[in-house]
């Protein structure tokens, strides 16, 4: 399994260059420049600028540079927050949007997974139907719709919960449930579709002819099954939660790094871009590694050897 | 001499303006505040997000006061001399830094030697070009800084040589990049200095925290030279990008002041919360701008003034932008400190009478039904913009039979098709750096590169802006301005629609707010009763 992890980590490495090199030469192809604003500045301040960010070299040579400064583990300075390093907004705000994610992430599989395994058991019933109908709603309706309603009558009209900024729990309740709802609503399907075929299989109808009770039947054996296609569409998901973060912090004022994503590209904020492509791009290799890492402990099936 | 005739309309304004306000004692204010601040150094900043918070944080010579009028600020009194080129500022002696340092005449001259040193590539370095010799040092032809027109005389004493008379410099100091900076920290912390803990500034507050993306806090500084008259305890300010967002957090209370409100809820505001809801004329115009370097519109003003004249003004600020805009019918807003408003003559007008002459003159400009005009409205993506540029596209080809189709582009891109001219009709907006006509006429001289993004160029213009650069009887340079709109407004390089306003929400128990055309509100004025 080490020897796995190990190749596979190796492997990631060309990966890593080739999102570098490709996000590099995009965000400069975009036209403008991270110093443009509506009031033109005089050309020999606009030249200043340039030299002291060295936007005057050759793009090559800044590609150079980046690289070298990267391998050296140095975003560079933020060229819209001029007063941070890249490498500080990520470090600030990668806490914040990591407990934001997980929080949501863990609240999606833990009621997505129950509400799809009771839909599956009481098939075709008043609650299958209910939960099936929520999680419809759930995957067609956008969070940047459902947050917005969250909030006026939780925290506007009803003034139970705050609306924006993060601090204390309080703060947490409505983000994470909005950036969990599309999630909670896949998972439920997919439990639902899996856990419906799986007790149609040939080990629980054994399960069951061997006298274990049905509750036995199902936890034991059934649910494990069953959660074999939520465990690969973690790797999705986490994809889901990363770029629905982007909205919810923007909508919640989370001080996050969701939001660097959009801002930092409208703003020609290269460095900044650079950094969070490159911080995202790692994440999502090791997630799907450590996804690939947990499966034998579900699938007997599968094995790394 | 026209210093002291100012001074003393000056403290009379400040003693009214503090006897005016209830200074309770406490409160925390919490303010929305637009954007998240691209840095909080003085030189580096250009947005007003930043500029809100540094007014906080730093007091340049001049101050201004609740209502955005002049007054002492750093210094508490100035000579001018008579050919108006050379100030004197006599420092007030209880100027104290947050640390406790005297504030000298020395760290004006640190600050703007750093402010326009090339290194520094601070982005509105040039606002400072009426100092002598300012320009130079910017652009790298002179490299040693004493021949800077910026000198202490004693430690405070500071002297000031322009290039020119220019009328407008005391306003322009309250610009941030007119502010002093602390020397010693900023050579003990570096490039850290605006951090909360190593900032020193010398304004009525100091930087307590700073979460990017959350909120910035500020406490009083113990050491202002008025703190006994500063009642707040805490003002926080937040990032609010988001307009709608940022009116739930106000009605939740999270906020007691909204940096903006949401465009398409203005009628809901008006019926519910029209008590709390500000709406001011502000120091800016909204306008389409007419490429003058190409076909059609190079050489042919008819065709320009007709499409001026077709645009219902009153019909797009009460059924499309409904905020409380003014259709505007001159470049420099009303309001404008020595000026008078020009108008173009059609103001007077009903709209039928526009009509008949903007026919006129398409026809002179030589289209017609059968060769109409087609023309590409450049705009940047916003609902807004878009709107707009939908309902002048309709008056246009309703009324004259103009083809127009809409081009629009992401804020950058829009920003690189302007400064190539590649556009016929772009959309455009100016919000004034200082209170004075010159900021929003000098964009059109000829010689202003790509920030006379129209290309319009016109000697006559030119000879007036630069004579008025040069006078020094406030009398004779105003009237050199108006001749100069009005020569611009006939030859309708730019097409105005309407002058901004601010907006705000603010709850009743915010005290000491005025509105004012600068949208400026020093929170050393404000305060919060219980609520």
């Amino acid at each position: 399994m080490f020897s796995y992890a190990a190749r596979r980590l190796a492997s990631a490495v060309p990966t890593i260059l080739v999102v570098i090199t490709i996000a590099f030469f995009m965000i400069r192809l975009a036209p403008g420049g991270p110093f443009d604003q509506e009031r033109q500045v005089p050309p020999e301040v606009a030249a200043n600028l340039e030299r002291a960010y060295h936007l005057d070299e050759p793009l090559t040579a800044q590609f150079v540079r980046y690289l070298g400064n990267v391998l050296t583990g140095e975003f560079g300075p933020s060229f819209r927050y001029r007063d941070f390093s890249v490498s500080e907004l990520l470090a600030d705000g990668f806490p914040i949007s990591m407990q934001l994610g997980v929080s949501a992430m863990i609240l999606a599989i833990v009621i997505g997974f129950s509400a799809g395994s009771l839909a599956a058991l009481r098939r075709n019933t008043a609650s299958d139907m209910a939960v099936m109908g929520v999680a419809m709603t759930g995957i067609a309706v956008p969070n940047f719709v459902v947050a917005p309603i969250m909030t006026l009558v939780l925290g506007v009209w009803f003034a139970l919960l705050p609306v924006g900024g993060w601090g204390g729990i309080n703060h947490a309740i409505l983000p994470v449930l909005a950036l969990a709802l599309p999630q909670i609503a896949t998972i439920a399907r997919l439990t639902r579709g899996s856990m419906l075929e799986v007790l149609r299989a040939d080990f629980i109808r054994t399960a069951r002819a061997k006298g274990l009770s049905e509750y036995a039947t199902v936890t034991g054996h059934a649910m494990r099954a069953a959660a074999l296609p939520v465990l690969s569409y973690l790797g999705p998901a986490t994809a889901g939660i990363i770029t629905g973060s982007v909205v919810i912090e923007q909508i919640f004022g989370i001080p996050g790094i969701g939001r660097y994503f959009v801002q930092g590209a409208l703003n020609r904020d290269y460095t900044l871009v650079m950094g969070v492509v490159i911080f995202y791009a790692v994440l999502i290799i090791l997630l799907n590694l450590v996804v690939d890492l947990l499966y034998p402990l579900f699938d007997p099936r599968v094995r790394h050897d | 001499m026209p210093g002291t005739a100012r001074q003393l309309l000056l403290g009379f304004l400040v003693s009214i303006t503090i006897g005016a306000g209830p200074a309770l004692a406490g409160g925390e204010l919490h303010l929305g505040n637009g954007a998240e601040p691209e840095s909080l150094d003085i030189h580096l900043s250009s947005g007003v997000a930043e500029a809100n918070i540094q007014r906080d944080l730093f007091e340049g010579l001049i101050a201004e006061g609740p209502d955005a009028s002049l007054i002492p600020g750093a210094a508490e009194s100035w000579d001018i001399s008579p050919d108006g080129t050379v100030y004197t500022f006599h420092l007030r002696e209880d100027g104290r830094w947050s640390n406790g340092d005297p504030v000298t005449a020395h760290d004006f001259v640190y600050a703007f030697h750093r402010g326009l040193d090339p290194a520094t590539a601070g982005s509105y370095a040039f606002i400072l070009y009426p100092v002598k010799n300012a320009e130079a040092v910017v652009n790298g032809e002179m490299i040693a800084l004493g021949n800077l027109g910026i000198k202490a005389l004693d430690d405070r004493t500071l002297e000031i040589t322009l290039n020119a008379p220019t009328a407008y410099f005391l306003d322009m100091l309250t610009h941030h990049m007119a502010y002093p900076l602390h020397r010693p920290s900023l050579e003990e912390h570096g490039s850290a200095w605006t951090r909360a803990g190593n900032l020193v500034g010398n304004g009525a507050f100091t930087l307590a925290e700073w979460v990017p993306q959350s909120h910035i806090k500020l406490v009083p500084n113990p050491h202002f030279h008025d703190a006994e008259n500063v009642a707040l305890d805490e003002v926080w300010y937040y990032p609010t990008e988001d307009e709608g967002q940022e009116l739930q957090r106000y009605r939740a209370d999270e906020l007691d002041v909204s940096y903006d409100i949401p465009a398409d809820q203005i009628e809901w505001i008006v019926e519910n919360l029209n008590d709390e809801y500000r709406n001011f004329p502000y120091l800016g115009v909204y306008y389409y701008g007419l490429n003058t370097t190409a076909a059609p519109f190079a050489d042919n003003v008819p065709l320009r003034q007709a499409l001026s004249l077709a645009i219902n003004r009153e019909i797009l600020t009460q059924s499309i932008t409904r905020a409380g805009e003014i259709p505007a019918y001159s470049f420099v807003p009303p309001g404008v400190a020595y000026y008078q408003q020009q108008t173009m003559d059609f103001e007077a007008w009903d709209q039928s009478a526009r009509n008949d002459a903007a026919r006129a003159l398409y026809a002179e400009a030589g289209y017609g039904e059968d060769n109409p005009l087609e023309i590409e409205i450049l705009y940047n993506t916003s609902d807004n913009h878009k709107k707009i540029a939908i309902a002048i596209g309709a008056m246009w080809k309703q009324l004259l039979g103009v083809e127009v189709t809409l081009r629009n582009e992401e804020w950058k891109v829009y920003l690189a098709s302007r400064d190539e001219k590649a556009y016929q009709v772009v959309r455009s907006g100016w919000i004034g750096d200082y209170n004075d006509a010159n900021t929003f006429l000098d964009l059109f001289l000829s010689d202003a590169g790509t920030m006379n993004s129209t290309g319009y160029s016109n000697p006559a213009y030119d000879a007036l802006l630069k004579s008025a650069a040069m006078e020094t009887d406030m009398v004779a340079r105003q009237a050199m301005l108006e001749e100069a709109e009005r020569i611009f407004l006939a030859d309708a390089p730019v097409i105005p629609i309407y002058f901004y306003t601010t907006q705000h929400m603010i709850k009743p128990w915010v005290h000491g707010w005025v509105d004012n055309i600068k949208d400026v509100h020093p929170s050393r004025f404000l305060s919060v009763s219980e609520h």
